[in-house]
């Protein structure tokens, strides 16, 4: 049952996207097209799966044991950006139609401050291996979900006669802002 | 490209190239600790002092950084000074260390940061690269403390803690929560636009 909390608030009530602000950079970026925000939601999830499992192992075994506490960031984006590195060159190895799909968003998520936030997330709120592994899955499917949900009324947005100084960025902004208040209204659910 | 003089190299972050509303870079720590002017400005001078820092360095050991590992020593030294900032605001300022939060550590992933490490501390000579860290920052830090004032102003009617509304000011409180942050940053986004092509024409 805690666990089923933690997925679904990671979700939902405090989406990473839409009321922790984290990863807004390839939100605004890779929210044009629904295909290319799938592929990338997916990607995100999957490092921050295996960002959040391993810097929990790393932090538990390695820096707490020897009192380096104080190393936490540097070691934390070390192992990031060591692990995305290996995960692009696995994917490419064992499954090309993968590789093509993530390709290009594998490098840009290094500097995606929802992993960092999640693996230090994960250490502030002094979460148990299985409740980072929940918590992490569950951050990295609403991430995906605010994603597509943005890149669908872009697509939308083509057509539509904003002012002249909206367009872009703003109206983006805008946008989700909306969103944010939509699901605000999830914040009853548990 | 022209050289540009010294105080353009400074001048150019505060408009021209706004790392915030021009290049939208760094949006994250923008939208999230915004939400009262103090935080603003503490967020604004731990990036400065993050970006001063790394540019000096990095600008020194240009030509000592192979090229193919720049990105990760690049993030070494800014952890390194971000870690620096983080126990300073902890040790000094534990009220704003807390309401920050993990936006402190986050400075690490700022596109700001490591962008101009890239595209400028990596090519060029020390006090250029300080003064265009210096020019990145303090643009950053206005933004933020623009975006914060008016969050701050409209959301709980005070400007750094003091009244700044009549007393029956009934607050906007939807702009201190997150969707104040995108709205709010998205006119003001709209407004450098609309600033920019009236300047142009």
């Amino acid at each position: 049952m805690n666990l089923l909390i933690i997925f679904i608030s990671a979700a939902l009530i405090n989406n990473f996207v839409l009321s922790q602000f984290l990863g807004i950079c390839p939100f605004v970026g890779v929210s044009k097209k629904i295909d290319s925000a799938f592929s990338m939601g997916i990607a995100v999830t999957f490092v921050m799966v295996i960002a959040a499992m391993v810097t929990w192992l790393i932090y538990h075994l390695i820096l707490v044991p020897f009192r380096l506490e104080i190393l936490e960031y540097v070691a934390f984006i070390l192992v990031i950006a060591s692990l995305v590195q290996l995960v692009e060159m696995f994917i490419r190895k064992v499954s090309k139609p993968l590789y093509d799909a993530l390709g290009i968003f594998l490098p840009l998520i290094t500097t995606n401050c929802a992993i960092l936030g999640l693996a230090l997330n994960a250490v502030l709120n002094d979460y148990n291996f299985t409740e980072t592994l929940f918590y992490a899955i569950g951050a990295g499917l609403g991430f995906t979900l605010a994603l597509v949900i943005m890149a669908g009324i872009r697509e939308e947005l083509e057509l539509v006669d904003v002012p002249h100084s909206f367009r872009g960025a703003a109206i983006t902004m805008v946008i989700a802002g909306s969103l944010a208040l939509a699901f605000m209204g999830f914040a009853g659910l548990i | 490209m022209k050289q540009k003089t010294a105080i353009q190299e400074f001048l150019k972050g505060l408009w021209d190239e706004n790392p915030v509303l021009v290049s939208l870079l760094g949006l994250c720590p923008t939208l999230a600790v915004t939400v009262s002017a103090i935080n603003g400005l503490a967020m604004g001078l731990a990036a400065t002092f993050v970006l001063l820092c790394s540019a000096f360095l990095v600008s020194l050991l240009r030509k000592v950084i192979p090229n193919q590992v720049r990105i990760a020593a690049y993030i070494v030294i800014i952890a390194t000074f971000v870690t620096i900032a983080d126990r300073f605001l902890a040790a000094f300022t534990p009220d704003i260390s807390k309401a920050l939060g993990p936006f402190i550590p986050l400075i690490i992933v700022n596109c700001i940061i490591l962008g101009r490490m890239e595209a400028f501390a990596s090519k060029n000579g020390i006090g250029r690269s300080l003064l265009d860290a210096l020019g990145m920052g303090a643009g950053f830090t206005l933004t933020l403390l623009v975006l914060s004032s008016i969050r701050e102003i409209l959301g709980s009617g005070t400007w750094f803690g003091l009244q700044l509304m009549w007393p029956f000011y009934a607050a906007w409180k939807v702009m201190v929560l997150p969707p104040g942050a995108f709205l709010t940053l998205g006119c003001m986004i709209a407004a450098a636009n609309w600033i920019n092509t009236r300047r142009r024409s």
